[in-house]
C-alpha cells in the first residue's frame, strides 16, 4: 500500500470519529443548558473547549451561548474541526484513497456528506437540533457499518481502525479533562445536584450514562465515573478500550509486515500504564495530569505511526 | 417525435418507424409511460451523484463538481456497422503506430515527400528527445479514443484520433451499469455486448508492454495529478478497477535506475505507468521545469527501458489537428491499403489558398485550433454571430498556422427523452481502443456524446454536452 493511502485513511476515519463526538458533545451540552440553564454559558464553553477550538472561536464570538456555539461547532467553515469542515476532509480523503476502499464504504462517505452538506446549508434552529444530531451520527453510523460489513481485514482496515481509536481516545480523555475538577473530591458540592448533573452530563458525552446505571446499579459517583471512562475495557470509548484496539491494529501490521516501529513501543507503554495503575493511584498521580500526559502521549503515537509508515515523502 | 430536416437520424426512419437496429427497442419504448421514463431519468442523477462521478469545469470556482448530464435513451450501433468501425479503427490505429516509429526514427514518410518536413520540426508536440527511443513492441499510443461521427447509412468519419490521454471511458463503462440497473428487462429483450472486460484488458494490455527487463509479474501504476483534475474520478475507477496502484508524483521517486513509489513498507519499483498527465509535467528535469506533478528524471529512466510510460511521450504529434488532414496518406503509407474510414475534409490554414477560402467561408465553416481540445477556443461558423466571426477572423489572419477548418457537418442525431417525449439530437462516438504487443483489442461501444442543445453541433461535455450509454448489437 501506498504510503499516502495508508495516511489518507487514517485521517479519513479520524475525521469521520470527529464528526460523530461533536455531535456527541452538542447532545450532552443541550441536554444540560436545558435542565440548568444557570450554568448554561459555562457549559456551552466547556463544550468548546473540550473539541479543542476555543482560540478560533474566541476570534468570531465574544460569549459561548447557544447559537453561536452550535453553529461554529455544526457548521462554520473557519473551524477546521466543524462538522461540515470534517465531514468535507473526510470525504476528500475517501476520494484520494479511493482504490483503497470498497464502492459501500466510498458511497457510504459521499453520501455522507451530501446529505450533511444540505442539512447544514443554513444555521441549525434549537428546534431542530435533535434531529440534526441524530441524523451526523447516522451517517457516521451508515459508513461504519460498510466498513464492517465489507472491507478485507487487511492493512487497510488497520489504518482505519488507528485512525478511528487515536482520535476517540483523544476526544474521551478531553472530555475527562475539561471536567476534571467536577470529579475530584471537594468539599464543596459533594453530594449536591449540582454534581449529579455534571456527572451525567459526562456520562452522556461518551453516550455511557445508561451503560454505567446498568453496571453499577444507582450509585454514581466521581471516581467510578473516572474508572469507567479511563479503565473499562467493556465501554468502546474508554482510554483502556481504545489502546487495546491500537496495540491489536498494530501488532496486526506488525505480523503482516515483518517489523515494528516506534509506535509498537508507544502504544504498549501507554496499555500498560492504563492497566498497572489503579484508579486510586491516578487521582494520588493528579488526575488532570494523568490526563495531560495521556493527551502528550496519544498525540506522539499519531506522529509517530505517521513516520513508521511513510504517510508523507 | 418531430424530426430534425435534413439530417440523418439514427433510430427513426420516418414517421415512427424504427431503423432495423432499433427496431427492438422502439417497441418496447413505445410500451413505456413517458412519466416512469423521466423518473427513471431522476434516479440516473441520484446514482451518479452518489457514486461521485463528477467532473470539475475548469475556471468555474462555485460549479466546483458538476455531473455530465446522462441520457436514457441508449445509442445503438448493429454488429454489422461495428464490423465495419472496428476494421476501420484498428487500421488507422495500427498506421498511427507505425508512424510515430518513423517520425522518431528514420522518417521515411518525410524522406517520402509525403508530409512536409516544417510540418513535424516546428510543430510543438514533436518531442526531439524521443528520436531514437523504441518502447516496447514499438507501441507508442496504447490508449486510443478515435472519435466518429457519421452523416449518414453509411458515411462514417473521422473526427479526431486522440492518442495521448483520451479520456471518458469510466463514462462508458459507468453507464452501462447504470443502464444494467434501471432496465434490466430491456438487456433480456435486446442482445447486447458488453463493455465490462475494459478494465481487465487494460491491465493485460498494459502489462503485456511491461519493459523486456521485466520477468516478474508487472507492477502497473495509474499516474494522477490529483483529486483536483477535473478527471480524477476517472484515474481512481480505473486504478481501483484494474487493482493497480493510483499515484501521484510526490508518491515516485527514482532508485537504482527505476522507478519506484512509496508503500508503508519502504520503496517498491514499478514496471508501467498509465500516466494522465501532459508530457510536458512528466519530467520538471527533462521537460517543464515548473512542473510539481511529475518525476524527476524519469523520463532518463524510460528512455534507458527501465520504465514503460503509456502512452509514450510525444505521442501527440500523431492526433495533431495538422497531422490529422495528412492522415489518409498516412493510413496509405504504412499499412498498403486505402483507408476505410474517411477523414473530414480539412484546409490547413497553413496554406495560403486554403486560408483564403477559409476567410471568404467563415460563416459555414467550423474553424479549431490545431492543438486546442475539449471544444474550446473554435468557431463554429453557421451558429456565430457576425461579431464572433469577425474577431476569430483577426485571430486567423495573425496566426493562420495555428488553426484547420473543416466543412460544418451534418452530424447524425439520435433522440433524447425531454418532457414531452423523444427529440432528435446530435452525437458523436468515441471507441476505446488498446493496443499492446500481443494486439489490438477495441470494446464493442464507446462513449456517445450528445448536445443536449436544440440543433447544437458542439458535444463537448465542458460546452453543456451530455452522454449516452452505446450499444452494439450482437450479430
Amino acid at each position: 500500500m501506498l504510503g499516502k493511502t495508508a495516511g489518507g485513511l487514517f485521517w479519513m476515519f479520524r475525521y469521520l470519529e470527529r464528526s460523530e463526538n461533536n455531535a456527541r458533545l452538542l447532545e450532552a451540552g443541550f441536554h444540560i443548558a436545558l435542565t440548568r440553564s444557570a450554568a448554561a454559558e459555562e457549559e456551552w464553553m466547556s463544550i468548546i473547549q473540550t473539541a479543542d477550538v476555543q482560540a478560533g472561536f474566541l476570534e468570531r464570538h465574544d460569549r459561548a451561548e447557544a447559537s453561536t456555539v452550535i453553529d461554529y461547532v455544526l457548521r462554520d467553515k473557519s473551524n477546521p474541526s466543524s462538522v461540515l469542515s470534517v465531514v468535507e476532509s473526510a470525504r476528500n480523503n475517501a476520494r484520494l484513497v479511493r482504490t483503497a476502499l470498497t464502492r459501500e464504504v466510498w458511497e457510504a462517505t459521499n453520501e455522507c456528506w451530501l446529505t450533511l452538506k444540505d442539512a447544514l446549508a443554513r444555521p441549525v434552529r434549537e428546534r431542530d437540533l435533535p434531529q440534526t444530531l441524530g441524523l451526523i451520527r447516522q451517517q457516521s453510523a451508515l459508513v461504519r457499518a460498510a466498513l464492517h460489513g465489507t472491507m478485507l481485514r487487511n492493512d487497510i482496515y488497520d489504518f482505519a481502525r488507528l485512525g478511528t481509536f487515536l482520535e476517540r481516545a483523544d476526544n474521551t480523555a478531553r472530555i475527562l479533562d475539561v471536567k476534571y475538577y467536577v470529579l475530584l473530591p471537594s468539599v464543596m458540592h459533594v453530594g449536591s445536584s449540582l454534581d449529579n448533573v455534571q456527572w451525567e452530563t459526562i456520562l452522556r458525552s461518551v453516550s455511557a450514562q445508561r451503560a454505567y446505571r446498568w453496571l453499577n446499579g444507582g450509585d454514581v459517583n466521581p471516581k467510578g465515573i473516572a474508572e469507567f471512562l479511563i479503565q473499562d475495557r467493556r465501554l468502546p470509548r474508554s482510554l483502556a478500550f481504545c489502546y487495546t484496539k491500537i496495540v491489536d491494529n498494530l501488532a496486526y501490521l506488525a505480523e503482516d509486515y515483518g517489523e515494528k516501529g516506534g509506535s509498537h513501543e508507544i502504544a504498549d507503554k501507554v496499555l500498560t500504564r492504563l492497566r498497572n495503575n489503579t484508579i486510586d493511584a491516578i487521582f494520588d498521580q493528579g488526575l488532570h495530569e494523568f490526563l495531560e500526559e495521556f493527551l502528550r502521549d496519544n498525540n506522539g503515537l499519531g506522529m509517530q505511526i505517521e513516520q513508521d509508515y511513510r504517510f508523507y515523502g | 417525435m418531430q424530426q430534425a430536416d435534413g439530417f440523418f437520424d439514427e433510430m427513426l426512419a420516418g414517421e415512427d418507424r424504427a431503423r432495423l437496429p432499433y427496431r427492438d427497442y422502439h417497441e418496447w419504448f413505445c410500451d413505456e409511460d413517458i412519466a416512469r421514463l423521466s423518473q427513471k431519468s431522476k434516479e440516473a442523477e441520484t446514482f451518479f451523484r452518489r457514486i461521485g462521478i463528477t467532473f470539475n469545469v475548469y475556471g468555474q470556482q462555485e460549479a466546483a463538481e458538476r455531473l455530465i448530464p446522462f441520457d436514457i435513451v441508449p445509442r445503438i450501433i448493429s454488429g454489422r456497422e461495428w464490423a465495419r468501425l472496428s476494421r476501420g479503427i484498428e487500421q488507422r490505429v495500427r498506421a498511427i503506430n507505425a508512424f510515430l516509429y518513423d517520425i522518431y526514427h528514420r522518417q521515411e514518410i518525410l524522406r517520402a515527400g509525403r508530409i512536409p518536413v516544417e510540418l513535424i520540426a516546428a510543430n510543438e508536440a514533436f518531442l526531439p528527445k524521443m528520436i531514437g527511443v523504441a518502447p516496447p513492441g514499438n507501441i507508442y499510443t496504447h490508449i486510443v479514443g478515435t472519435d466518429i461521427v457519421r452523416t449518414g447509412e453509411d458515411q462514417f468519419y473521422v473526427l479526431e484520433d486522440n492518442a495521448r490521454t483520451p479520456s471518458g471511458v469510466s463514462y462508458m463503462l459507468e453507464n452501462r451499469e447504470t443502464m444494467l440497473q434501471m432496465f434490466p428487462e430491456l438487456f433480456s429483450r435486446v442482445r447486447v455486448q458488453p463493455v465490462s472486460d475494459y478494465p481487465k484488458n487494460l491491465r493485460r494490455s498494459l502489462a503485456a508492454s511491461a519493459p523486456l527487463a521485466c520477468t516478474d509479474k508487472p507492477v502497473v501504476a495509474v499516474l494522477t495529478p490529483g483529486i483536483h483534475n477535473s478527471a480524477y474520478f476517472e484515474h481512481a475507477f480505473l486504478a481501483d478497477q484494474m487493482g493497480a496502484e493510483l499515484v501521484e508524483g510526490h508518491d515516485l521517486r527514482v532508485i537504482e535506475g527505476r522507478i519506484a513509489m512509496r508503500t508503508t513498507r519502504g520503496y517498491t519499483p514499478i514496471d508501467v505507468i498509465y500516466r494522465r498527465i501532459d508530457d510536458d509535467y512528466l519530467d520538471p528535469l527533462n521537460f517543464n521545469p515548473d512542473s510539481l506533478l511529475g518525476v524527476p528524471g524519469i523520463f532518463d529512466v524510460y528512455r534507458s527501458g527501465g520504465i514503460t510510460i503509456a502512452n509514450a511521450p510525444g505521442t501527440g504529434i500523431a492526433d495533431d489537428k495538422a497531422i490529422y488532414s495528412y492522415m489518409p496518406d498516412i493510413v496509405e503509407f504504412y499499412t498498403g491499403e486505402t483507408a476505410i474510414l474517411k477523414n473530414v475534409p480539412t484546409w490547413r490554414c497553413s496554406e495560403p489558398d486554403s486560408l483564403a477560402y477559409v476567410l471568404d467561408n467563415l460563416h459555414e465553416l467550423v474553424v479549431k485550433e490545431v492543438h486546442g481540445s475539449g471544444g474550446y477556443g473554435m468557431l463554429v461558423g453557421p451558429a456565430a454571430s457576425k461579431r464572433e466571426i469577425s474577431n476569430f477572423r483577426d485571430k486567423l489572419k495573425a496566426k493562420p498556422g495555428n488553426y484547420i477548418a473543416q466543412p460544418t457537418l451534418s452530424l447524425s442525431t439520435v433522440p433524447i427523452l425531454t418532457k414531452t417525449g423523444l427529440a432528435p439530437r446530435h452525437v458523436d462516438l468515441r471507441p476505446f481502443v488498446l493496443v499492446s504487443p500481443r494486439g489490438i483489442n477495441i470494446t464493442p461501444g464507446g462513449l456517445t456524446r450528445v448536445a443536449l442543445k436544440k440543433g447544437s453541433l458542439v458535444v463537448n461535455s465542458s460546452q453543456g454536452g451530455g452522454t449516452k450509454d452505446t450499444w452494439v448489437l450482437e450479430e
